[in-house]
């Protein structure tokens, strides 16, 4: 860490700047190279040569809000990974996915935490959902320059609102475009290469009365429905055992549902398609 | 006006000033126990907070003038942060953040007109008793590595005094309580009543998943206050 020139040993001022609650702008008088907005978007579009994370999908129920993530990453036609984590806890009652550039994403998504956690530091009370939607906005905001040169983080929000007036509908998922803007969305949403296939399914397969384990197992079927259709989402790897990663955002917190819990729930799901490959029919009427 | 004044007198001097703001002020106790460390300050205010979360596993805790350790704990918090992000969440410290504090404490201390009139402990705790630890600075940056417990404001021998008849190592935590507010409560022989109303008490808990820090307040502090409050 930088010193003062003329007061050595003593921190720098602005460790001790009043008012200010963000992590991120604090970063940005202290060391703005470790953000990530900071860094000079490169002159060529150059897409293909890094890793791209892909298929998000978020479902409501009634006892809170589920995200489900697939595990591939791709580098134009390689997989770069196969069990890529890309659904996090970004703090005790949201959680947030990511799809777009997956190095630039990891960073913005470490950042947020972080950001999060400081601000209830510093304050003594937690950030309210919308405030930690606005704060995401403006990190994403940031990356613009890199998002039009192919280096694009689009997340996928989602949280337990605690001062939501109905219990039962107190999950609120929101997305985001490359420019920070932020949209609220109801019952269900998805991002990434396979969202539209993803969306279409869970357009079919949602209910508004969902408990939790409906929720996860709609998520499961759009998440195979998005890897059936788009090469750049992957399906679940039944011989390596590598799920979809699905976390829980209840009253009680985030829950990260555990190997053999998913496992179960995705044995079930092929089980189905093994009779019904295009998943479960909907009635005409 | 003198023309010159001695350096010790000078230094002297602000030792005095911030010492006897700090004896003015209340206390703070902090008590190691079998889960972890206990931090306990006499505190009518619930808004305004001697004892706070750092990191993980890092608790701050304070006693002089509001604003001085206010700023400390707002630029310890900003320290831990950044070096939790800049390398890794396991790489903050007590003992980095203890350095950086008797830094800056010094040189607020040499350096200008008015000291600090604060006394601060950053303690961290372990994954076992033996590997707590507690760090208690003072106005002019001095650090000292304490074992089993701290007191720290106004009449703190006193209060010390009273921990030390008590303490043993591994307390359970209701007992550490019922130590740290009977000592806060015992000045000059006198007892005086300290209900949980009058109390701001936190713990660093190492059996708690990834945060350790935890304030007991309401319900949950009355549960392990003990049932008979001298008074």
């Amino acid at each position: 860490m930088a010193d003062v020139v003329g007061v050595p040993g003593r921190l720098p001022a602005e460790f001790f700047t009043a008012g200010v609650t963000s992590f991120a702008e604090f970063l940005a008088t202290h060391s703005p190279d470790s953000l990530p907005s900071r860094r000079t978007a490169p002159p060529l579009p150059m897409a293909s040569e890094v890793p791209h994370g892909t298929t998000i999908v978020a479902a409501c129920h009634t006892t809170g809000v589920t995200m489900a993530g697939d595990r591939r990453a791709t580098m134009g036609n390689i997989i770069a990974q196969r069990d890529m984590e890309k659904v996090f806890q970004a703090d005790e009652f949201s959680v947030v996915g990511i799809a777009g550039t997956a190095g630039t994403a990891l960073e913005v998504v470490r950042l947020f935490q972080v950001e999060l956690e400081h601000y209830e530091k510093l304050e003594g009370t937690p950030l309210s959902l919308d405030g930690k939607a606005n704060r995401l906005a403006s990190l994403i905001r940031a990356n613009l320059a890199m998002a039009l040169q192919g280096l694009a983080v689009v997340p996928l929000f989602a949280g337990y609102d605690l001062e939501a007036d109905d219990p039962a509908r107190a999950g609120r998922i929101l997305s985001y475009d490359v420019t920070g803007g932020r949209y609220e969305e109801h019952a269900f949403h998805s991002v990434g290469s396979g969202s539209a296939f993803a969306r279409g399914a869970l357009k079919k397969l949602y209910r508004e009365d969902f408990g939790e384990t409906d929720a996860v197992l709609a998520c499961i079927h759009a998440l195979y429905d998005a890897a059936d259709d788009d090469s750049a989402t992957g399906g679940p790897d039944l011989t390596r055992r590598i799920w979809p990663l699905v976390l829980s955002v209840t009253a009680d917190g985030v829950r990260k549902l555990g190997e053999e819990e998913i496992a179960a729930l995705v044995h079930r799901v092929v089980e189905e398609r093994m009779i019904s490959p295009g998943g479960p029919i909907a009635s005409m009427g | 006006m003198p023309f010159y004044v001695s350096p010790e007198q000078v230094m002297k001097d602000k030792a005095d000033y911030a010492r006897k703001g700090i004896a003015r002020g209340r206390s703070v106790v902090v008590i190691a126990y079998a889960d972890g460390l206990l931090f306990v300050a006499e505190n009518a205010s619930r808004a305004l907070h001697k004892i706070s979360e750092i990191y993980d596993r890092i608790a701050f805790a304070a006693v002089g003038k509001y604003n001085e350790f206010e700023n400390l704990r707002v630029a310890g918090v900003r320290v831990a942060d950044l070096r939790g992000f800049s390398y890794d969440r396991r790489d903050v410290t007590a003992r980095g953040l203890a350095n950086v504090y008797a830094q800056t404490l010094g040189t607020i201390f040499t350096e200008t007109p008015k000291p600090y009139e604060v006394e601060i402990v950053v303690a961290e705790v372990g994954d076992a008793a033996d590997d707590d630890q507690i760090y208690r600075l003072t106005y002019d940056g001095s650090v000292a590595d304490e074992h089993g417990f701290v007191a720290m404001g106004g009449h703190a021998e006193q209060i010390g005094a009273t921990v030390r008849e008590g303490y043993v190592d591994g307390l359970a935590l209701s007992d550490a309580l019922g130590l740290a507010v009977r000592a806060l409560a015992t000045i000059d022989g006198e007892t005086r009543e300290l209900p949980a109303a009058q109390l701001e008490v936190a713990v660093l808990d190492r059996h708690r998943p990834r945060r350790k820090f935890r304030r007991l307040v309401g319900p949950a502090l009355e549960r392990v206050l003990p049932a008979a409050t001298p008074g």
